[in-house]
């Protein structure tokens, strides 16, 4: 493999119902970053039945080039026609660089095209940089520059690891969704489009997709959900929960709550976090009036992100939160959410 | 001597302690709160083998050891102490007797389906007027034709109202020993529904509030003839034998009841703070924990000890486990008593609290030195094979 | 049908983490379990067995020591268990895992594949879907119900917002999710029967097709360049701020961990 042939960025371009995914403008703006480093430019792969039109909105979040595989077998996302369409993109036009969203469809898809371009494939990262590999030069190995370092959590949550693909191309890598930070649309960009045409021929491996089911969301189980803004009898009555709710909806997250507050009959048990609630392990735990006696914690110390919020200074919460603050939390919470909506709203 | 388990032994163990931390313990505070038998736990147990642990599998059970059956009540006492002694009431008392002293009919009809766990069982030996003191037993049984008519009366039976197939002592006549009339005793079988059979008082209890203690009432409750268990006469014997083995039930119970306390205790002092520091940084909570952890591992040596000299009992029936029993259940319970009570104090207020689960593995200890023989049976069984 | 499941016997993160010298992971140092998916995995296929009449193989590859959750695996109600073990395995990648894993395949006979999602020690769901590329077999990734429907599989495919009912005809492989079903326990007389039987150990030698330039940490596409293990849960920052203070350093904190 001569890796000096493999050139430019490529971000697979999900999209579901012909609807360009979120995941896809995160990567493309990502993609920008790695390109400008590495000097090259940034293409995009777009595969779908009559999703031409979406070219420009492509190159409006950074695509150079987009290159566009438009068949009626990929009208639904199917493991081998899409898997098929990417591995002769990458094979004809030689990558080196290769992301792609870390979603139900990017973690199926992304494996097997990296199984038949026989290259290595990280997943779930949250940090992509170029640099150097080793980190630091090591006598007796060649140090080579220009790799790209992917960084992932690991052991949910308890590593953290820094990945390069030295010696294969393209490297490839999927992304969480939510990390990486779209450009502000350029509008009116025009990028290259070029068709191309890799040729399908069913065979067993193009499955039967017999029915769509559309999901309906019905209330999130606490347990599932990852941002939890919770609150314990330092709420005070069970109508000043609104504050709370307010914040939950502004981060999309849900609320719970301590024991001390289900015995109040404030909140139904099922909202319950702790030893004789629910363990739960959201990314980011609000403890909003919850003083953290050991049955709480031992419920949500596996948080990744603890923010607790006590007028007590000596609240034992503040001995497993990552961001604590002393303050009342009528005067900071409807601030927070006023704020947090404000922050929001800008970044879209 | 070995004292290493066995990788299966390691196994089951881990099987046993994910069940408990899984299905029971989330359950025990409100069985123990509700005094609610753990209905849906027993089913569960009933489908993954646990109630026919040591029964052979040609009668629906898991073939396997003593000691895998000790160390099952173990886990789940380690959690709740009611669903412990809900498992070693059914599995010693009422499974066991039938497999050793049943017919090949009596097993086909009932072991299999309690071993399998379809039918749960029970022992009623004791009654209002002989407890210690199994002799002076009022039960009566009288051949009829065809049938046994029972009359009398049972107290403080475990699975009282739950089970459905009992092991039931009765005096089946007088016999004359060295010039001294003395009363037999005789086994039967009684399942429930049978017309005469009835449930008197719940007993409202300090300890163990899950299982269902009651009091059996038979009142001309006629069962057929071939439910004698045994040979007529031989009860005494057979309650006795039973009770060896029940003893390493209860110990189990009891040594799972301390190590849930000791463990829950461990994770607290390093939690609780006072003064600035975590109370397990204090030389008296440290030593504390010393000497509940030495007594603990010395009664499960006991148990495991009396599990295995059972096992050596099921190659070669003249093996007599009795003493290692009675010594197991004697320390472990006393064991679990102490270790229990200092887990309280060392929760400080909070050990006095309900929610806390110390609280309630000490009210469950209580009963380990009281039922399948008190502690002063015990001794009584150690000290007679000494002098004897 | 012959139905093989693919399993992994993973460190119980809440036993903490270890590392070798050269970023690898300490295996040999950890507390093991069933990896979660794999486990609902396994009970997939033991309720095909249930419904439809099945021979159950788990596989697995690692340190000798892998045999216990085989062991496991039978206890639960498999009938064989293949242990893929060897030296030069070791430090393998998804690539290299998934090779190593199709080569052992390649000497069973199979209708299905069932693996688990992905493992909780890396989380990258690729091994599945790699396995089915070396061996040319459909994969339906994410199944939340799976039938079988003659010599095919239906197959509750899950996304992010709506499941496809799939119908692939087998062999094929399917990854599982852990939401698939409540595993099974082990019975405590299937645990010593289990270690009655006999495993069966391949190394090296015994995988099929395979090239040794595509095994084990030299075979790895993928390097570590560094590893490191996150600061542990405890005390963070605390602060005392008046409202609008503490409102724009919670925002910016967020904002750093990439809440918002």
């Amino acid at each position: 493999m001569n890796l000096e042939e493999y050139k430019g960025v490529y971000v697979f371009a999900q999209q579901v119902d012909n609807e360009i995914s979120s995941i896809a403008l995160e990567l493309l703006g990502k993609a920008k970053d790695l390109a400008k480093d590495l000097n090259t430019d940034v293409t995009a792969m777009l595969l779908g039945s009559g999703v031409k039109g979406l070219a420009d909105q492509l190159a409006e979040y950074g695509a150079d080039k987009v290159i566009v595989v438009d068949d009626p077998e990929l009208k639904e996302y199917r493991t081998e026609p899409y898997a098929h369409a990417l591995s002769s993109i990458i094979n004809q036009y030689k990558p080196e660089i290769v992301l792609v969203g870390a979603t139900a469809i990017g973690r199926d898809l992304g494996p097997r095209v990296s199984a038949r371009v026989a290259t290595g494939l990280t997943a779930d990262c949250t940090v992509l940089e170029i640099g150097d590999f080793p980190l630091q030069a090591i006598p007796g190995q060649e140090q080579l520059h220009n790799q790209l370092l992917m960084t992932r959590p690991a052991f949910g949550g308890n590593t953290i690891a820094t990945i390069a693909c030295p010696y294969n191309r393209p490297q490839m890598a999927t992304v969480r969704a939510g990390v990486m930070q779209k450009i502000e649309p350029i509008k009116g960009a025009k990028a290259v489009v070029e068709e191309f045409n890799p040729g399908f021929t069913p065979d067993n491996k193009y499955v039967e997709i017999l029915e769509v089911v559309k999901a309906v969301t019905d209330t999130v189980d606490i347990m599932d959900a990852k941002i939890l803004v919770s609150g314990g009898r330092g709420v005070g009555t069970p109508e000043n929960f609104k504050i709370l709710e307010d914040l939950a909806e502004v981060l999309g997250g849900t609320v719970s709550c301590s024991r001390a507050v289900v015995d109040a009959g404030w909140k139904p048990r099922d909202l319950q976090v702790g030893q004789t609630g629910k363990t739960v392990r959201p990314n980011v735990y609000f403890a909003i009036g919850i003083s953290g006696a050991i049955q709480h914690v031992a419920g949500m110390e596996e948080s990744d992100i603890i923010v607790a919020i006590n007028k007590d200074e000596d609240a034992p919460i503040f001995d497993v939160a990552d961001y604590g603050i002393v303050g009342d939390l009528n005067k900071i919470v409807p601030k927070l959410t006023e704020s947090l909506k404000a922050a929001i709203a800008a970044a879209k | 001597m070995d004292f290493t388990l066995s990788k299966e032994h390691e196994m089951v163990r881990s099987l046993f302690k994910e069940f408990a931390e899984k299905e029971v313990k989330p359950l025990a505070q409100e069985v123990d709160e509700t005094e609610t038998f753990p209905r849906a736990t027993v089913e569960k147990m009933a489908k993954n083998g646990f109630l026919g642990i040591p029964v052979p599998k040609e009668y629906g059970g898991q073939g396997c050891d003593p000691l895998t059956y000790a160390m099952c009540v173990e886990e789940l006492s380690k959690v709740c102490g009611t669903t412990g002694v809900i498992v070693s009431a059914h599995t010693s008392l009422c499974c066991d007797p039938i497999q050793t002293y049943g017919t090949e009919e009596q097993k086909q009809k009932y072991l299999i389906p309690l071993a399998k766990g379809e039918k749960l069982g029970a022992f009623g030996l004791t009654e209002p007027g002989a407890g210690t003191d199994a002799q002076g037993q009022q039960t009566k049984a009288v051949l009829d034709g065809d049938e046994w008519v029972l009359n009398g009366s049972k107290c403080f039976i475990t699975n009282g109202k739950e089970a459905d197939v009992y092991v039931i002592f009765a005096i089946t006549g007088v016999v004359e020993k060295r010039g001294r009339l003395s009363k037999e005793i005789s086994a039967f079988i009684v399942e429930k529904g049978t017309p005469g059979f009835t449930f008197g008082t719940k007993e409202n209890k300090m300890g163990i509030r899950g299982s269902s203690t009651y009091e059996l009432i038979f009142t001309d409750c006629r069962i057929p003839k071939d439910n004698l268990l045994g040979q007529k006469g031989k009860g005494f014997a057979i309650a006795m034998h039973t009770l060896d083995g029940g003893r390493i039930g209860i110990a189990a119970q009891a040594l799972g009841l301390a190590e849930g306390a000791l463990e829950t205790t461990i994770e607290y002092v390093k939690e609780r703070k006072q003064f600035g520091r975590a109370i397990g940084a204090f030389q008296n909570t440290q030593f504390q924990l010393a000497d509940m952890a030495t007594k603990v591992e010395a009664a499960k040596m006991l148990v495991y000890k009396a599990a295995m000299k059972k096992a050596e009992y099921a190659t070669n029936p003249k093996v007599s486990y009795s003493t290692e029993a009675a010594m197991a259940k004697l320390y472990a319970a006393e064991v679990a008593m102490e270790v229990t009570t200092k887990a309280v104090q060392l929760h400080g207020g909070y050990g006095y609290i309900r929610e806390y689960d110390v609280e309630r593995m000490m009210r469950d200890a209580k009963i380990t030195e009281i039922y399948e023989g008190t502690s002063e049976v015990q001794r009584m069984v150690i000290s007679g094979a000494l002098l004897k | 049908m012959k139905i093989v499941v693919c399993i992994k016997q993973v460190p119980d993160t809440k036993g903490g983490v270890k590392f070798n010298p050269d970023g690898t992971l300490d295996r040999g140092a950890m507390l093991t379990i069933m990896n979660p998916d794999d486990k609902a995995g396994l009970e997939a296929a033991l309720r095909l067995k249930d419904q439809y009449g099945a021979e159950v193989t788990v596989l697995t590859m690692g340190l000798p020591k892998a045999e216990e959750v085989l062991r496991e695996a039978m206890a639960m109600g498999a009938d064989k268990g293949i242990l893929v073990t060897d030296r030069v395995l070791g430090g393998a990648d998804t690539w290299a895992t998934s090779t190593t894993l199709a080569g052992a395949l390649r000497n069973i006979d199979y209708d299905l594949i069932i693996t688990g999602r992905q493992a909780i020690d890396g989380d990258t769901a690729q091994v599945g879907p790699q396995i089915s590329e070396h061996l040319d077999i459909p994969v339906i990734s994410y199944a939340q119900d799976i039938k079988i429907e003659g010599d095919s599989v239906i197959v509750e495919r899950q996304y992010e917002d709506r499941y496809h009912v799939v119908k692939a005809k087998m062999p094929c492989l399917i990854t599982a999710l852990s939401e698939l079903n409540e595993p099974r326990y082990m019975t405590p007389g299937g645990i010593f029967d289990a270690y009655k039987e006999e495993i069966t150990v391949w190394g090296r030698a015994d995988l099929k097709d395979v090239d040794d330039a595509n095994l084990g940490l030299k075979g790895s596409p993928t390097k570590i360049a560094k590893a490191s293990d996150k600061v542990r849960k405890g005390a963070g920052e605390k602060v005392t701020l008046d409202p609008d203070e503490a409102v724009s350093y919670i925002v910016d904190k967020l904002k750093e961990k990439h809440v918002i």
